[in-house]
This record gives C-alpha cells, sequence and structure tokens, in this order.
C-alpha cells in the first residue's frame, strides 16, 4: 500500500485519536489511584477525617475516569484487528502475550477491587478497604509495565526470531519484555502520569484556596500536589534526558527529527540548540532557525563538539514527518521545565510560610492545570509520529500492517468515534469540571453514598 | 513431540472459550439488565437496577478485554480475519458499550429528570446495540468468513444475512432473560414479581428462538449438522438442555432465589459448548483451523501458565467483589 493511501492515513487518524484520548485517562487513573492509596494511608496513620474527606472528593472523580477509561480502553483492544490485521497477524506472537498479561495481571486487579473502593468502605471495614485501594493502585502501575513493554517493543525489537511466512516468533521473553527501550519509557511514562495529575489535583487545591485560604481539605490538595512537582518535577527531566539518549543509539532518525538536524555540522562546531525553526520536508532543511551553537552537544553527547546523525544521512522514505516531531518535542520540553520549575519555586515559597497564602504561585497552578496531561500528549506524538514509517521499527511498514478493509468503512467508523467521543468525552468533562469546583467540604460524600446502605440484608 | 504440539494450541483454544463464555454470562447478564430498561419504566425501579450492577460491571467487561487479547495472543490470524470481517458491527459495539458504561456511571450525576431519563435512554439502547451486534458477530462467525492466506478476502458485508441479523435478535432477548433472573434474585417486592414474570416469558421465547437458530444452522452447513445429529453429542447436550429447563421451570417454587438465574447460566454454557463442538477443530469456518492460526508455541506456553496461576486467583478476588455486594437491593425513600 502506498504510504499516502487516504484509507492508511484515516486509520492512523483514528487510531492516534483513541489512544490520545485514553492515555490521557489511563494516566489520570493511575495518578488518581496512587494519590488516593497515599491518601488513605495518611487517613490510618495521622487519623486526620480531613485526608477522609480530600479521598472521598477525588474518588468521585476517580470513577468517572475508570468508567471512561475501561470503555476507551476496550476500543484500544479490538482496534488492533479491525485497523491492523496485518499487524496483529505478523507481530501478534509477541506483543499479543503481553497485552493479554496486562488484562489478567492489572485490569482484573482493578476492576476487581474497585467496586470495593468505591462503594465498598461501610461493609468491609477501614483495613480492608485500604487493601483494595493499594490493590487498584497497584494494578493501574502494572497495567503501566506490559502496555508499555509491548508498546516498547515495537520500537526497540529483541529477543525475537522472522519464521518463513514474515511473522515474529518469540525466542526469549525476559529480552522481549525488558526491551531496550522500557526502561527508560515505563519511567518517563508514570512519572508523566504522576506529573499530570499532580497539576490537576493542585489547581483544584489552588482554585478552592484562592476562594477559602483556610479550607484544610484544599490546603492538603494543593500540598501534596506541590509536593509531587518538586520531586518528581526535576526527576522527569533526567528521566528524559536518559530516554533521548536511548532514542539516540536505537532510532536515530527520530532523534534527528526531534532536533530537527538535517545536515551534520562540520568537524568541530558541534550540534547546536535549535530554539525555534521551520522544517521543510521537500527542501530537507530548516526555515527560520533561532540556534545557540554547540548546547545541542552538551546535552546530546555530554562534550562540546560531538555530533549526531543527520536526516539526510537516511534515504528520505525512512524519516519521519519532521515538522510534527520538531515541535510536539519543543512543547514538551517547554511545559516539562515550567513545570519543574513551578515545584521548585514551591519549595522556596513553602520554606518562607507563604504556601497556603501566596496567590500568584496558586494562579499559576490554576492555569497549569492541564499542562502534565498536554506535554504528555505531546511526548507521545514526538515518540509515536517519530518512529514513522515503520510500526515495528525498521522491520515492519506502517503502509504493510493495515486491514483490508476499504475506506467507506474506515472513514464511516472514524467518523463516529470522532462523534461519540466528542459527545462522551464533553459530558464527562463537565461533570469533572462540576465536581471539581465543588468546595470540598468536611464529612464529604464519596460516590453512591447510598448504595452501600441499600445494598444487603 | 507431535501430541505436545497439538495439545498446546487445544489447551489455548479452551482458555479462550473459558474466557468468552464467562464475559456472555456475566456482562449478559448486566446487559441483560439494560435491556429490561425498556420495559421497567419506574424511577425506583431503575435505580435499583443500576445499583445491582453498579459495582460488578466493570470487572464484567473486562472479560471482553482478556477475551480480545487472548484472542490476538493465541490465534492472531484469526483475531486479524475475525476483526477486519466484522470491522462494522465490532465498531457499532464497542461505542454502544461506551454509551451504557458511561451513562450508567453518570446517571446519578444528572441534575435533572429530564436528563436522567436522557441517560437511560442512552444506557438501554447502548446496551440492546450491544447485545445485538455480539449475536450478529457471532451469526457472522458460524456461517463462515471468506479468507485467503490469513487475511480476510471479503468486501466488508459479508456478515450481514438473515442468519446473522436473527442470532442479534436471539442474543437480546437471552441475555433479557438472564437480566430478569439477575433482578429476581436481586431485588424484592413488585420488582421482585415482575421480573419473575418476564423471566418466564423470556425463557419460552428463548427455547423457541434457540431452536429456530439449530434449525437454521443446520441448512446452512451439513458439517454442522452432521456432528449435532450424531447420538453421541447430540444426545447428552439435549438431555442437559431438558434437565436445566426443568429447574428452571422448578426454581421460582424454590426459596433460593439466585437458582433460575444458575439455571439460565446452565443453558448458556450448554449451547455454547454445542456451538464449539459443531465449529472444532475449526476457529473460523469454512477452512481456518485452530493449529493454522496458533501463534507461536513459545507465546501459548508463556500464556497458559499465565492463565493457570492467575485466572483462579481472578475468579476468587472477583468472586468476593460480587459477595460484599451481596444482598437484596433496597431503596429508600
Amino acid at each position: 500500500m502506498d504510504p499516502s493511501d487516504p484509507t492508511l492515513l484515516v486509520a492512523r487518524a483514528q487510531f492516534g485519536i483513541t489512544i490520545g484520548f485514553h492515555i490521557v485517562l489511563a494516566a489520570f487513573s493511575i495518578g488518581l489511584a496512587n494519590f488516593l492509596m497515599a491518601l488513605e494511608a495518611l487517613w490510618l496513620w495521622k487519623k486526620d477525617h480531613a485526608y477522609m474527606d480530600v479521598y472521598r472528593f477525588w474518588l468521585k472523580i476517580f470513577a468517572l475516569n475508570v468508567a471512561v477509561g475501561t470503555v476507551s480502553g476496550l476500543v484500544m483492544e479490538f482496534e488492533f484487528g479491525t485497523n491492523w490485521g496485518r499487524l496483529s497477524t505478523k507481530a501478534g506472537s509477541v506483543i499479543g502475550p503481553l497485552m493479554f498479561f496486562e488484562v489478567m495481571v492489572a485490569f482484573f486487579l482493578e476492576a476487581g477491587f474497585l467496586g470495593i473502593m468505591l462503594f465498598g468502605l461501610k461493609k468491609v471495614g477501614p483495613k480492608l478497604h485500604f487493601f483494595s485501594t493499594c490493590a487498584v493502585a497497584l494494578g493501574s502501575l502494572f497495567s503501566a509495565f506490559w502496555i508499555l513493554s509491548a508498546n516498547s517493543w515495537l520500537h526497540t525489537p529483541a529477543g525475537y526470531s522472522i519464521a518463513s511466512d514474515g511473522r515474529f516468533v518469540p525466542e526469549d521473553w525476559l529480552e522481549i519484555i525488558f526491551n531496550p527501550s522500557f526502561p527508560y519509557r515505563l519511567v518517563h511514562m508514570v512519572f508523566a502520569a504522576f506529573l499530570g495529575t499532580a497539576f490537576m489535583v493542585g489547581a483544584a487545591g489552588a482554585w478552592h484556596l484562592l476562594r477559602d485560604p483556610s479550607n484544610a481539605r484544599a490546603r492538603i490538595m494543593f500540598s501534596m500536589a506541590m509536593w509531587i512537582a518538586a520531586i518528581v518535577g526535576p526527576m522527569q527531566l533526567v528521566a528524559g534526558d536518559l530516554h533521548g539518549e536511548n532514542t539516540l543509539e536505537h532510532q536515530p532518525q527520530k532523534l534527528a527529527a526531534m532536533e530537527g538536524s538535517w545536515e551534520r555540522p562540520p568537524s568541530g562546531q558541534g550540534e547546536p540548540l535549535r530554539l525555534f525553526a521551520i522544517p521543510d520536508m521537500e527542501e530537507r532543511r530548516n526555515d527560520y532557525e533561532v540556534a545557540i551553537p554547540h548546547i545541542g552537544s552538551l546535552y546530546l553527547r555530554h562534550n562540546w563538539t560531538g555530533t549526531i546523525k543527520s536526516l539526510n544521512e537516511f534515504p528520505p522514505s525512512d524519516i519521519p514527518p519532521v515538522p510534527i516531531v520538531f515541535f510536539a518535542f519543543r512543547m514538551m520540553v517547554g511545559l516539562g521545565f515550567l513545570m519543574a520549575g513551578i515545584g521548585i519555586a514551591s519549595l522556596v515559597v513553602r520554606k518562607r510560610g507563604h504556601l497556603y497564602s501566596a496567590r500568584w504561585l496558586q494562579k499559576v497552578v490554576v492555569v497549569m492545570a492541564p499542562a502534565g496531561f498536554i506535554a504528555m500528549l505531546c511526548g507521545w506524538v514526538v515518540t509515536e509520529v517519530g518512529r514513522q514509517p515503520f510500526t515495528v521499527y525498521g522491520l515492519l511498514r506502517t503502509a504493510e500492517s493495515s486491514s483490508p478493509v476499504s475506506l467507506s468503512f474506515v472513514m464511516t467508523s472514524f467518523i463516529s468515534i470522532i462523534l461519540v467521543y466528542v459527545l462522551v468525552f464533553g459530558v464527562g468533562l463537565v461533570y469533572l469540571m462540576r465536581a471539581i469546583v465543588q468546595e470540598p467540604r468536611k464529612n464529604e460524600p464519596g460516590p453512591e453514598p447510598e448504595l452501600a446502605n441499600e445494598t444487603g440484608r | 513431540m507431535p501430541l505436545f504440539d497439538e495439545l498446546i494450541p487445544l489447551l489455548s483454544a479452551g482458555a479462550l472459550a473459558f474466557s468468552i463464555l464467562t464475559y456472555v454470562i456475566l456482562d449478559g447478564t448486566d446487559l441483560g439488565v439494560g435491556i429490561l430498561f425498556a420495559v421497567n419504566r419506574k424511577a425506583r425501579h431503575r435505580h435499583v437496577m443500576a445499583f445491582s450492577i453498579l459495582p460488578i460491571w466493570d470487572g464484567n467487561e473486562t472479560w471482553l478485554v482478556l477475551g480480545g487479547g487472548g484472542l490476538l495472543a493465541m490465534f492472531p490470524a484469526a483475531y486479524s480475519i475475525f476483526l477486519s470481517a466484522m470491522y462494522a458491527p465490532i465498531i457499532l459495539m464497542l461505542l454502544a458499550l461506551i454509551f451504557r458504561g458511561v451513562s450508567l456511571e453518570f446517571r446519578d450525576r444528572a441534575k435533572t429528570e429530564r436528563r436522567q431519563r436522557l441517560h437511560d435512554v442512552a444506557f438501554m439502547s447502548g446496551s440492546i446495540v450491544a447485545s445485538f451486534c455480539q449475536g450478529v458477530v457471532l451469526g457472522g462467525l458460524i456461517q463462515g468468513i471468506p479468507h485467503a492466506e490469513g487475511q480476510y478476502s471479503g468486501n466488508g458485508w459479508d456478515w450481514l444475512s438473515g442468519f446473522s441479523v436473527f442470532c442479534g435478535l436471539v442474543l437480546v432477548v437471552g441475555y433479557a432473560l438472564l437480566g430478569a433472573c439477575w433482578l429476581y434474585w436481586r431485588t424484592e417486592d413488585a420488582l421482585q414479581a415482575r421480573s419473575c414474570r418476564q423471566a418466564r416469558l423470556l425463557a419460552v421465547l428463548t427455547v423457541v428462538l434457540l431452536a429456530g437458530v439449530v434449525a437454521w444452522t443446520f441448512r446452512l452447513n451439513t458439517v454442522y449438522e452432521e456432528r449435532w445429529l450424531n447420538p453421541l453429542i447430540g444426545i447428552p447436550f439435549v438431555a442437559l438442555l431438558i434437565v436445566l429447563m426443568a429447574v428452571f421451570w422448578r426454581a421460582f417454587a424454590w426459596k433460593y432465589h439466585f437458582l433460575p438465574l444458575f439455571a439460565v447460566l446452565g443453558w448458556f454454557a450448554t449451547a455454547y459448548a454445542a456451538m464449539v463442538v459443531a465449529l472444532y477443530p475449526l476457529i473460523i469456518p469454512p477452512a481456518l483451523t485452530l493449529a493454522e492460526a496458533a501463534s507461536a508455541p513459545l507465546s501459548q506456553m508463556l500464556i497458559l501458565a499465565g492463565f493457570a496461576v492467575l485466572i483462579p486467583a481472578t475468579l476468587a478476588y472477583s468472586t468476593f467483589g460480587f459477595w460484599v455486594f451481596r444482598g437484596k437491593i433496597r431503596a429508600k425513600d
């Protein structure tokens, strides 16, 4: 199939949109589940009911989030067959078991204990309830483990052989699971989930602090979120840099696209840091480039004059769409630095004892509410667009991965999915906003508080 | 080890069949509750119906994810052919499942009664459409899918036939029956009495329609007919069904309110087993066998090992999750 075939492009757009929605929900679930676990632990430990109030406040939002996440994840599990049948046939033996383990290990753990976590505190008592919360939190992390392992294998395949009919055959499961890019991607993504959640929670806390600086529950939200921003924010920058080095080693054309590096600089000049440019795929060069010399070498090669393999050293049919990768990367890094900066600023403000009265910081955090998730989406655009034109990197082209389905089907499903997602996520977002702007009160009710009373003998 | 080579795909097929059956009986029940929203219109009844499945529907639906993941992992060629062939009904089913799951979760957040009714309509129609689509793809599978060289080779519409549409209708009725039996177990007073009447009516309808499916299947393919008319296969199935029907009919008189549901779950399991027996050794008629569609032995072995260890644990804690919310649901005024 021609790489610019419309059926292929629509199928790709459909996958990109469905996974884009899903990944935000999945990451928010990971972050919230672990946040809730911390809250319940603090409640049990300090016996301060305010923690339980914050727990219940976010539990309502968690319930919505998981429900939508389950069904949007279901779509993903089937899209590999409806739209990417040839990839499934060829790579199913390798990525299939990883995805299967995700369901067996993670999804069931989450779903099995979710009911108790949401509605069961009165029925099972605090200890067993805390156990359920931990099971859900652990399940969410396991799910990140398996799905990122499968995703990473597509980026950096290892531990396989290729059969005569072109199928990938597993040879060594440990090599497959712990493929070269997996540890970096896992850490980077889990940090992203924590940061994204921290800024949502922090923004909600800040919003209520701006209205009532004495609200103890809003203080807990804001304070915990700022701790995460201060600790995970800078760590994420390091993790991202290490992930970049891994990409340089295994997916050099992706890294060249991230850097917008068309030509290798003459010896001794080193790689510049391009702050801005408009990459031109036709002419294979950048327009309006603004760059600082040598800085690129510094963070890519950790010296003054090192260079990387440039885009022009690859065949034109093997490089990704450079402008998308280039801009998404800058957006992600910019937001990453901003978030880390806010985290560090909060430390200073906290040290001076102004955390709950620093209105400027609270206003900034409210504006930054979606920053973590936007940065995360940009990061996924970098990595997924950056691995084009391949699905299994270097081995199977995207154009050879799709299902034998006609344009009319793919187009119709694409439009229906967009309509349904906009409606469902739109309504969900309204409910989410409504829940967040409601003041976190003393004796906050959880989701469906009557359910436990009305069920049972 | 030729025996070993045959055994592994067979065990994998067993694991997959188990996952799908578990999905059908678990989510079939809560889809059925959704379908019954069409005939149970009292706000209090609907409130109880929603509460009866709210803590568990998410876990039930996870078995469908397991089925999808299992098909990909253990029989990738079948996954690819089946889903490409069923493109339209599968996408429709997924969208319907989104609608119903989300509207169930959102229904108590609706501020006005009118909006809540809107959520209920979405929940009900989502449940009906998802059930119907599941029946259609089942019928589409039984009637056979054109395929060549490990890829689907049809035009995208060959799933659509009188037979597959009929299967869709049968499954909607069957799921509604499961839902009615579930409500008979979990509710009391007026709603329970109502569910009892509905269950009996739906049971008669299901038996008649199921007989219709069997007769239609005979005309469709002589292989199925031969297999089922083999007395060693046919007689045990029919005997089992008759016993289970008798149990169902007597069950409403007994004090154990879960009995009708379990009897009907038995019907479903029996009918499902009969279908699997008719298809064997094919995974996708008319030609793709389990062995041909199988993933690499190393993949299947990893999965089977995980399945043997993890699924019993999963069943144990999922049962606990049901157990916590056991008992009758009483709406407080």
